[in-house]
């Protein structure tokens, strides 16, 4: 697992997933202020709900001279969390930009590597974190394991107390079992070259559905990002009919964050990035997997235009233009 | 390893060169059942949707599994599938139970007077009194009480110590070193009489023993999937609804679990204590009944066998697989490196890589030495007569070479 991001093995706290390993980076580095991006993920914003929230640009990236000017406002030693791919819209921050910052002003910085591990190579020396969070599921693993990667000599106050497992750090019997998978999609996470075949998959999803529909807006797409991530916004259709009428016709994607399902509402990640609230509640995502097959983009482009031809005409589309 | 190996009768693996010892330490963990990991298998492959992700088929599919195992597991204690969260495991419960209610408690108090006093047994679980520890430090005062010679609680002791700054009594319901049972229902009535919340770390009695949390008027439990013969990396809490326990959750996120638990759910994991919950629902009562038989079986044998073995904990309310016992003068890890046949521990697996003896033992008022001399055995669904027999015998015949070595030891007054 710590070969994922070039890591030390005794650096690696097993835990039940990436929200733990979260909560554990933030509440327990020892630091009361806390920064993190606007577009940071459910598990990391309500984990310190005082944090401070550093803004992004137009295409979900971290401004830096915000990140730099709140640094040096404030002289208390601090934590930065910021992912490293956005589980919504897959853009990239630039985490070594971001770590050289935090460090010249004293800060220690946990990186959310959640999405991008298994997609993109990974190295901790380069993202530059004191904290790194996995989690097995997202990389073909099983649910229920994740970890928290300590690079350096950083002493974690725990989350969960009893007896001294895990160096102390995080109590409870390990979830062996768990942990075998999460090592054979590990090791398995290495090889990442098998996302250029989805990256050129996912562009011409992208290309083909702007070919169709102008007024679609890809968000995020001008950013570096993940080669499997698309969201899409078709404007004046919401999200939820998308996303019905593409169940029907057997394509499942979602309107974002699953963790956020079941409460209703626009997502934070698109608003930080200024989009408007008539697109955000018009936006899906689609994301692709490694076994994702031309043949599934066909059926996916198939159900999309059919989708659109439908709306096209309809109250939605002629309220928007 | 070759599974046929551990299949075979003790003779037979005896034979094949012992390949794995007799596993008798099911206090530690349980082998998982065969059907269990059937159940788990297809949300592993197929159906692998994010459960929380139910716009479309793979998450509703994964969904539906979790409901009907948060039934499986309610239904074995009696409760309602709304008042179970799933976490990863009894650590995990145990922690959101005693933080998460005195938590709330802190920030949340209406009234005058503060709520802020813990009672808990000196023998609880480590993790029960880590937690409470933690709270210490953050200034809620916590009254570790002692227990009787016999490992059980002093009713009359629990009800001195209860105050109106009481907030949360902490029992375990089976004692995971001695296998002591409770009086869950007395301690229960006590508590609702009193106003304050009984919480109960039930890891190693759920799916043993019946368990009521209406009838034992329990308002917050722990379960562990993996020691009853389900996975590990599950658990759950039960929080009842009414009157309504509140909790301030650990880990916050989703807001899945009712705000209580964030984080995606594991469903193979949620299906696999579900199903295990299922079959001991069903069979619960006749393995109990051929547990006791085994038992008292190894308790006879050794008895028989071995010169001076004393039993720790209470005889009669015992985990019916449960034995606990010292001989006096051989030291438990000797008798353990002596019988590598058999898998068997000093007690608690959290704490036996310490060199210190059990705290649990010493609390019962063994010395030092007794204490250290404390051997556990756990004997669970897949253990065999035949094997029990093989650990009567390897045992009574290591504490016979330990004794007769012991006893030259002191006539050349050399201590071992």
């Amino acid at each position: 697992v710590a070969a994922v991001v070039n890591a030390q093995p005794e650096g690696v706290v097993f835990v039940s997933g990436g929200t733990e390993a979260n909560h554990l980076a933030l509440s327990g580095s020892g630091r009361n202020r806390v920064l993190v991006s606007a577009v940071e993920h459910a598990s990391v914003l309500s984990a310190v709900p005082r944090a401070e929230r550093v803004p992004v640009d137009r295409e979900g990236v971290l401004v830096l001279d915000a990140l730099e000017c709140l640094l040096a406002a404030d002289a208390r030693p601090a934590l930065v969390s910021v992912m490293l791919a956005n589980n919504e819209t897959g853009v990239l921050q630039p985490v070594s930009a971001i770590s050289a910052i935090a460090r010249a002003h004293g800060a220690l910085f946990h990186c959310d590597a959640v999405q991008a591990a298994g997609k993109i190579a990974l190295d901790a020396a380069a993202i530059g974190a004191d904290l790194i969070t996995l989690s097995a599921h997202k990389l073909g693993g099983p649910p229920g394991i994740g970890a928290l990667i300590v690079t350096g000599e950083l002493e974690l106050t725990p989350l969960l107390r009893g007896g001294g497992q895990e160096r102390g750090r995080r109590a409870g019997t390990q979830n062996v079992a768990g942990i075998a998978g999460f090592a054979a999609a590990a090791a398995a996470a290495k090889e990442t070259a098998v996302y250029d075949r989805v990256r050129l998959l996912r562009d011409e999803l992208e290309a083909e559905v702007t070919a169709m529909a102008p007024e679609a807006v890809m968000l995020g797409a001008e950013a570096p990002r993940l080669p499997n991530t698309a969201a899409i916004a078709l404007p004046g259709v919401p999200a939820e009919t998308q996303v019905i009428a593409l169940d029907l016709d057997g394509v499942m994607v979602s309107a974002g964050a699953a963790c956020s399902s079941g409460k209703v509402g626009p997502s934070h990640v698109l608003e930080a990035m200024g989009v408007g609230s008539n697109l955000v509640r018009s936006a899906i995502r689609v994301s692709l997997g490694w076994e994702s097959s031309e043949t599934d983009v066909a059926h996916f482009l198939r159900a999309w235009t059919a989708l659109y031809r439908r709306c096209r005409g309809s109250a939605f589309l002629a309220r928007a233009a | 390893m070759n599974s046929n190996i551990l299949a075979a009768s003790p003779e037979t693996r005896t034979r094949l060169g012992n390949a794995m010892p007799i596993y008798l330490d099911n206090q530690s963990s349980t082998r998982l059942d065969p059907r269990v990991l059937e159940a788990m298998l297809p949300y592993f492959t197929e159906q692998f949707g994010n459960p929380h992700s139910t716009s479309h088929a793979y998450g509703r599919m994964a969904a539906e599994a979790i409901d009907q195992a948060r039934s499986e597991v309610a239904a074995l204690i009696h409760a309602d599938a709304r008042e179970l969260v799933f976490t990863s495991g009894a650590t995990e419960a145990n922690n959101l139970a005693i933080k998460g209610a005195a938590h709330f408690a802190r920030l949340y108090q209406r009234s005058e007077q503060p709520r802020d006093h813990i009672v808990t047994l000196s023998t609880e679980h480590k993790c029960v009194l880590e937690s409470c520890a933690a709270l210490e430090r953050e200034g809620f005062d916590i009254t570790y009480l002692q227990v009787e010679p016999s490992g059980l609680v002093s009713l009359d002791r629990l009800a001195a110590a209860l105050s109106e700054r009481t907030l949360l009594v902490s029992v375990m319901a089976a004692h995971n070193e001695i296998g002591v049972i409770q009086p869950l229902a007395e301690i229960g009535a006590l508590c609702r009489a009193e106003g304050v919340l009984f919480h109960s770390d039930a890891a190693q009695a759920f799916g043993k023993i019946a368990l009521d949390v209406e009838a034992m008027r329990i308002d917050l439990l722990s379960i562990s999937g993996h020691k009853v013969y389900g996975p590990k990396g599950i658990g759950a809490l039960y929080v009842r609804r009414r009157p309504r326990v509140r909790l301030l959750p650990l880990i916050d996120g989703g807001g899945q679990e009712r705000g209580l638990r964030s984080g995606t759910l594991p469903t193979p994991l949620c299906v696999g204590i579900g199903r295990a919950a299922a079959i001991a629902a069903a069979e619960m009562t006749d393995e109990a009944g051929r547990l006791r038989q085994l038992r008292d079986r190894l308790q006879g044998g050794l008895a028989r066998q071995v010169p001076g073995l004393r039993l720790n904990g209470d005889v009669e309310c015992r985990l019916p697989g449960s034995l606990n016992f010292y001989v006096p003068g051989i030291a438990a890890m000797k008798l353990i490196e002596a019988c590598p046949g058999i898998a068997i521990s000093t007690g608690s697996a959290c704490t036996s890589a310490s060199v210190e003896p059990s705290y649990v033992l010493r609390a019962l008022g063994l010395s030092k030495a007794d204490a250290n001399s404390g051997i556990r055995i756990g004997l669970g669904r897949f253990t065999t007569s035949a094997e029990v027999d093989f650990a009567v015998d390897t045992l009574a015949d290591a504490a016979g070479r330990l004794a007769a070595e012991a006893t030259v030891a002191e006539q050349q007054g050399t201590p071992i």
